[in-house]
């Protein structure tokens, strides 16, 4: 402890910054030598990789979401199909035990996204008490990748109204059932019809999946960055990979509602 | 290029103390050349109002050759001012042409307190670097540089981390004030070289540790500090240290 104040007051002399860093180095300064869990996911890079590891997951759920719902697309081709094929996916997914308990995991996830994203853009902005004259703007980033908060919530608004929409229909309040080949369930496609004969709730839509797509266009490459994906090759490929996620996948989640109102899907 | 003078019109933080609240003030600058750099037209202001009999503004400088990191200021948005890959003292005159308004600020993140006017405490960086920024080693003579053979892209990339000057643009161009670039280029130059295995671990976490508890923000991955970078380092670095933070509290003793 003597050779580290020696170090210390070394520093504060301004004497030899370069002795000081070697009279730390063999003093007994205490470093860390365990970790506990609470350590890691409180620390600065461990609020990171919950955000990035409850992302990539919740992008998982986006493409298994992306394929249930593309089912209602048979309509167009089978003259006689009429949402089977979609209500019959649905209820696969409804009705299955695994699918079930993963859905308590999905949120968990989803909740764990958004309660750890609102508290670290709370703790960062408290990192500048005093702001700038002039702002640094779009010189150095991207909008969306400075607006991640403000995306977040704007998704979080949409997934409410989306809750209210089909998820709280369906397992609490009750949705009109359809029987095919004998087996009951639930008729999600005429919901979905009914749903989106409305212009506003077609354009809510639109404007939550235009929301998805820029938070996707940071998130996706941000989150492997966190989970310490450093290499040029993979990194030049994920930044690709997530651009083009971030079109087809609110694309093709926007052309449902719209698809619908225009009567494509029937 | 042509040689010219200019009037500016210069808008430049004041702050007494680090208690103070501080204010903005304006200047009004004659007869710069194109050819001084920033901090020589600064140094003509200065004198104009010593001669006047009013305090000077204080800010840092050291070497004027870009490479002590010394220099900081946030110039009309950026720090370092508009030119890329860039310091303040590098920056010359002819960035700018004749009547134009500059606003000078200081480094804005409450890890970097404002001393005075334009200068700020960067001792938070220094505090990280003793956490674990060095190598334990016996010193003596200087060892045979090829007696440790290391593979020539380690030791660029290991170099290219080790070009950073600790200059805190990274945090001052930061929205959330966070040194992720500074730490992972500190944390990076020694985990790709064989003298830094053996702390590799404890640097990290140590290093991590300090940079929280000094009151730097967390890492969005926007790549403003990048773009700022006077000695372009990499946003991969930070890719790097969160790699490195992640095997280190996985494979952590207890």
């Amino acid at each position: 402890m003597l050779i580290w104040n020696r170090a210390k007051i070394l520093y504060i002399k301004k004497i030899n910054w370069h002795l000081c860093l070697i009279f730390a180095a063999i003093s007994s300064q205490p470093i860390l030598t365990s970790m506990t869990w609470k350590q890691v996911f409180s620390s600065s890079i461990g609020r990171k990789l919950t955000m990035g590891l409850t992302g990539i997951f919740l992008i998982t759920f986006l493409i298994v979401h992306m394929g249930i719902n593309a089912c209602m697309w048979a309509a167009v081709y089978f003259k006689d199909d009429h949402g089977e094929m979609f209500n019959k996916a649905a209820n696969f997914m409804g009705s299955m035990v695994v699918i079930r308990i993963i859905e308590f995991g999905l949120f968990f996830f989803i909740f764990l996204h958004i309660i750890q994203g609102y508290m670290l853009t709370v703790y960062n902005r408290s990192k500048r008490a005093v702001g700038y004259a002039v702002d640094y703007g779009s010189k150095g980033s991207k909008w969306y990748s400075r607006s991640m908060g403000l995306l977040g919530t704007l998704i979080l608004l949409f997934l409410i109204i989306h809750w209210l929409h089909f998820w709280i229909p369906s397992r609490f309040t009750g949705v009109e059932e359809v029987e095919y080949n004998g087996v009951k369930m639930h008729n999600m496609f005429a919901l979905m019809q009914t749903t989106f004969q409305q212009l506003w709730v077609v354009i809510l839509y639109v404007l939550g999946c235009i929301s998805l797509g820029y938070h996707l266009a940071h998130g996706f490459q941000s989150a492997f960055k966190t989970i310490g994906v450093h290499n040029k090759r993979y990194q030049t490929m994920l930044t690709g990979l997530g651009y083009a996620f971030a079109i087809v996948v609110p694309f093709v989640f926007a052309m449902m509602p719209i698809t619908m109102y225009l009567g494509w899907v029937k | 290029m042509e040689h010219y003078n200019m009037s500016l019109h210069l808008k430049v933080w004041r702050q007494n103390n680090s208690r103070d609240k501080g204010h903005f003030e304006n200047y009004k600058v004659d007869g710069i050349s194109s050819e001084m750099s920033f901090l020589e037209m600064f140094d003509v202001l200065n004198e104009r109002l010593i001669t006047e009999g009013k305090e000077p503004i204080a800010f840092d400088h050291d070497c004027r050759e870009g490479i002590c990191g010394m220099c900081s200021m946030y110039i009309n948005g950026k720090p370092h001012g508009p030119w890329k890959s860039n310091t303040v003292c590098q920056l010359h005159m002819r960035a700018y042409k004749d009547g134009d308004t500059i606003v000078v600020e200081p480094w804005r993140a409450n890890a970097f307190p404002v001393i005075k006017d334009l200068m700020v405490d960067r001792s938070a960086f220094d505090r990280i670097v003793q956490a674990g920024g060095y190598i334990s080693v016996n010193t003596g003579n200087a060892v045979d540089g090829n007696s440790l053979p290391i593979e020539k892209d380690k030791a660029d990339a290991s170099f290219a981390a080790a070009m950073c000057i600790g200059c805190g643009a990274c945090v001052a161009a930061c929205k959330n004030s966070s040194a992720m670039l500074f730490l992972s280029a500190k944390v990076a130059h020694l985990a790709l070289l064989p003298q830094g295995e053996p702390e590799r671990k404890k640097r990290v976490v140590s290093m991590v540790a300090q940079m929280d508890k000094e009151g730097f923000g967390a890492c969005t991955n926007t790549g403003a500090c990048e773009a700022t970078c006077p000695k372009d380092i990499s946003l991969s670095n930070i890719a790097r240290l969160n790699q490195e933070y992640l095997i280190a509290s996985l494979t952590a003793d207890k």
